[in-house]
């Protein structure tokens, strides 16, 4: 890999490469700059010392255009990860596993994501996940347990993740919420990390204000970021959107990603954020699709590829 | 019905200010007010109706949402799915805020007399 990019090549690189982004595109992210190569082409893989999954919003319980086989493209998100020649150590599912917080939609889904070939399976909840309940159901199934509000960390091969829950106690009028508990737990977890550390938080609703208007946002992610903002490589991860979105900010770099169940507009694109209803049944699988990011054992960085539906 | 009629008139002889308001509230003590949900957003926004009345909401939108209560005022709706409705009556006057729990920035005000 390329070491002596100044920060400004690497940014125009950036820019260059947006228009790549969805085709299949490797990211290469290095000092929080994000370098793009063909797919195919990168010696990313081999070198990597391990790789993850995430996939996002599959919405479990949703039976309408354009998608009425929400299990069915799950399964097909979960069979490409399966086909890939390294197993992932590990799956995060960003939020919105279920459409409603049924029960049984949360039996359906745990019992797909058994098909899954992965070490195991982090989840955080969506707002979908939580209705009626303030998530009972979900962290009684899905819950870390590490703390009584469900938020958690873990360290792999050097890389710290952290899991956060912006989707509960909502106000009116308001975006996703972290909270004052959260947040204080937060700083205290990155207390004690090296600034080289890399980090990787993950949550549900997107940590930057990407269109507050529909509530694509979180209320107090400022906070949250001034406490990551001292690490050379953050990836912030997140869903709820179901397409994707990029940002970098200094070292600090956001993704959300796509659905596996339907795609919704782009933002400020008609009326609201419901489905994207007019995507045809034979388009629907380019709109959906998964996330590899590979650890990259040279300088650190974290190589990001979103893989469309086939 | 009649009962209430009197004492608009009664209010209206007391005060032009006051009768202008009970004039403005949901004419018919049994008929239900409807609010739509639609396009993100809870139609009419604010309403006003008299103590009794039976406020129905409609969830028109492809997406779920929900009637719930800021600060527990009253009986907040489960997760109402596409074509679902919701109902409860507000007996009491007072101004009860609620939002959509899924999509917070959605918020109605309910003015009962």
């Amino acid at each position: 890999m390329d070491t002596d990019d100044s920060r400004a090549d690497g940014r125009r690189q950036f820019l260059k490469c947006m228009a790549w982004a969805g085709a299949g595109t490797l990211w290469l992210m290095k000092s929080g700059v994000l370098q793009a190569q063909p797919p195919g082409s990168s010696s990313a893989a081999k070198d990597a010392t391990f790789s993850f999954v995430q996939i996002s919003d599959s919405h479990i319980g949703f039976h309408k255009a354009p998608n009425p086989d929400v299990v069915g493209t799950l399964r097909r998100s979960l069979a490409m990860i399966n086909v890939q020649s390294t197993r992932p150590a590990f799956l995060l599912h960003t939020g919105d596993l279920t459409h409603l917080s049924k029960p049984e939609e949360f039996d359906t889904l745990s019992g797909v994501m058994q098909e899954a070939r992965v070490g195991r399976s982090f989840y955080v909840p969506g707002e979908h996940d939580v209705i009626g309940d303030n998530g009972a159901e979900f962290f009684r199934r899905f819950g870390e347990k590490q703390s009584a509000g469900g938020w958690y960390s873990f360290d792999q091969d050097g890389v710290h993740f952290v899991g956060l829950i912006n989707v509960l106690n909502l106000k009116a009028g308001g975006l996703g919420s972290l909270g004052a508990d959260q947040l204080a737990w937060l700083k205290k977890d990155l207390a004690g990390l090296s600034a080289e550390t890399p980090v990787v938080v993950f949550a549900h609703m997107p940590l930057w204000p990407l269109y507050p208007q529909w509530g694509w946002g979180t209320d107090d992610s400022a906070e949250a970021l001034g406490y990551l903002k001292r690490f050379g490589s953050v990836t912030v991860l997140n869903g709820h959107i179901h397409q994707i979105q990029q940002k970098v900010e200094g070292s600090i770099t956001f993704y959300t990603a796509r659905s596996t169940a339907y795609p919704q507009p782009a933002p400020g694109d008609g009326p609201g954020p419901g489905p994207l209803q007019s995507v045809k049944p034979d388009a629907l699988h380019r709109y959906l699709g998964i996330r590899d990011v590979r650890h990259v054992r040279v300088g650190g960085a974290l190589a990001v590829t979103d893989e469309v539906m086939a | 019905m009649k009962r209430w009629m009197v004492m608009a008139c009664a209010v209206a002889f007391g005060g032009a200010v006051v009768s202008c308001m009970a004039a403005d509230v949901a004419s018919s003590k049994n008929k239900p007010y409807e609010v739509a949900i639609q396009n993100f957003a809870f139609s009419p926004k604010t309403i006003t109706v008299r103590a009794g009345t039976r406020v129905v909401w409609a969830n028109r939108d492809e997406e779920p949402h929900t009637v719930t209560s800021a600060g527990n005022q009253f009986t907040s709706s489960k997760a109402l799915d596409s074509g679902d409705i919701y109902a409860t009556t507000f007996s009491k006057p007072g101004t009860y805020t609620y939002y959509c729990s899924i999509h917070p920035m959605m918020v109605g005000t309910i003015i009962v007399q």
